[in-house]
């Protein structure tokens, strides 16, 4: 989904090399009609929700998760979903209960580089890749959900993390599988496999 | 726990790879494309290429290098030289980069890297310090590739672009550059302690023990290397087995 935020080239890029069927959009009609959305992004919190709301893509994202289709968030892409973000003032999707945190106290801000997801769910996504995958990562901010039994992956930088969330469709990264080399490929083809079903 | 990272770096010249000293005496070490992807397969953290010719004209063989490379590469990179405005910017990011490193548009305007931060996003936008001794514990920057001083305090300006918004500083030692004989680390430990924002170094890498000793003496986040690699003096690998010996976090 393209809504004037973030790098959306790597991700199509990534997924078209692992035989996914993409179109780059800002049409709710397309979303609608998609078989799996993506929602990518980086940037700022406010202006992402502000862009979602005049592109009108809110109600096609909301409806494509409750039919149950493959959605995947990544980065802001994942935050969006939540209630709240220190990061702004506006409110998020709302379909995720919780909250996105600012770091605090971590020595270096933003979080920026390679860092070790520790798996903390047998989930599709993660098949194949080491209990401990390492993952890029280029955020000051963080989710946390309400509910623990969301998290499917954690992340130590100063504070514990959700890393990875997943709730019954929807799956977030706060990483970019995109940029993660060989293991976030993987990861990515484990989606576009679980989108085919 | 953070792994600190090691970047091969990419200077390129009118399409081309090309290794100097002191930004001088070019030699040709191939096609950035194949260079990127190799490095990629041995596991380097993340790629900088730095566009040394940044002429107008050259803008169009930039864009489609990082075309290309977006196409094959999936790890990080960050794409610098030549960037005169928020249009160059959004063009590099467009095409596929993921981060832009800017100098001398940014010392000529400093409010270049507020508006491009505000507008991308500052995990995108990297400021690149070219820096020359200038007295005890002082250093000054540098412009136009590494040919103008710029009158400015380099520890006084990587605070200042922190705070205009800039995510990460790309440090490189003009005295160091392509010497061989080590990071500069002194300017690397005092700039890395002034920001909150990570610290790349980069000129002088010459070694193993270079790439050690600008994470724990000059308190680096990432370290970046041109010659060492391009020349296949050590693979990435080695590199990282050294530095895990020595109890660096890195990912292998």
């Amino acid at each position: 989904m393209n809504y004037g935020a973030g790098n959306l080239y790597s991700i199509s890029l990534a997924l078209e090399k692992l035989g996914a069927k993409v179109k780059v959009t800002d049409s709710p009609a397309v979303v609608k009609s998609a078989g799996a959305v993506v929602l990518p992004g980086v940037g700022a919190f406010d202006e992402a929700i502000t862009n979602l709301l005049r592109l009108n893509l809110l109600p096609a994202i909301k409806k494509s998760i409750e039919d149950g289709r493959p959605f995947l968030g990544i980065c802001l892409g994942m935050q969006l979903l939540f209630y709240k973000s220190e990061e702004g003032k506006r409110n998020g999707l709302g379909i995720i209960k919780g909250r996105v945190r600012r770091f605090r106290g971590a020595e270096k801000i933003p979080h920026m580089g390679w860092n070790r997801v520790r798996c903390e769910k047998e989930i599709p996504l993660w098949k194949g890749l080491p209990h401990f995958c390492w993952m890029y990562f280029a955020h000051s901010f963080y989710p946390q959900p309400e509910e623990e039994s969301i998290i499917a992956g954690i992340t130590d930088y100063n504070t514990v993390f959700a890393s990875m969330i997943w709730k019954d469709n929807i799956f977030g990264t706060q990483f970019h599988p995109e940029k993660s080399g060989k293991d976030g490929l993987l990861f990515l083809k484990n989606f576009v496999k679980l989108c085919r079903r | 726990m953070l792994a600190k990272r090691i970047i091969p770096c990419l200077d390129v010249k009118n399409g081309r790879v090309v290794k100097g000293v002191h930004f001088r005496n070019l030699r040709d070490a191939g096609d950035p494309v194949q260079n990127a992807a190799f490095y990629s397969r041995e596991g380097a953290d993340e790629l900088v290429f730095l566009d040394i010719t940044a002429t107008i004209e050259n803008r169009e063989t930039v864009v489609d290098m990082v075309k290309k490379t977006a196409a094959e590469v999936f790890i990080p990179f960050t794409v610098g030289g030549g960037i005169r405005g928020i249009k160059d910017i959004e063009v590099l990011l467009k095409s596929g980069a993921d981060k832009v490193s800017i100098n001398t548009a940014a010392v000529k305007n400093p409010d270049l890297i507020k508006q491009a931060s505000e507008k991308f996003g500052s995990q995108c936008i990297v400021s690149a310090i070219d820096a020359r001794k200038s007295g005890k514990n002082k250093w000054e920057v540098y412009i136009n590739g590494g040919n103008t001083p710029a009158g400015i305090d380099a520890v006084k300006w990587a605070e200042k672009v922190e705070k205009l918004g800039a995510g990460e500083i790309l440090l490189t030692s003009m005295d160091r550059d392509g010497t061989k004989d080590g990071y500069d680390l002194q300017l690397t430990r005092a700039v890395s302690e002034a920001v909150k924002i990570p610290v790349i170094t980069s000129g002088g890498a010459g070694n193993l023990k270079h790439l050690y000793e600008g994470i724990a003496k000059g308190k680096a986040d990432a370290v970046l290397a041109a010659s060492i690699f391009h020349y296949r003096t050590y693979t990435i690998r080695q590199a990282k087995e050294y530095l895990r010996k020595k109890g660096i976090p890195v990912r292998i």
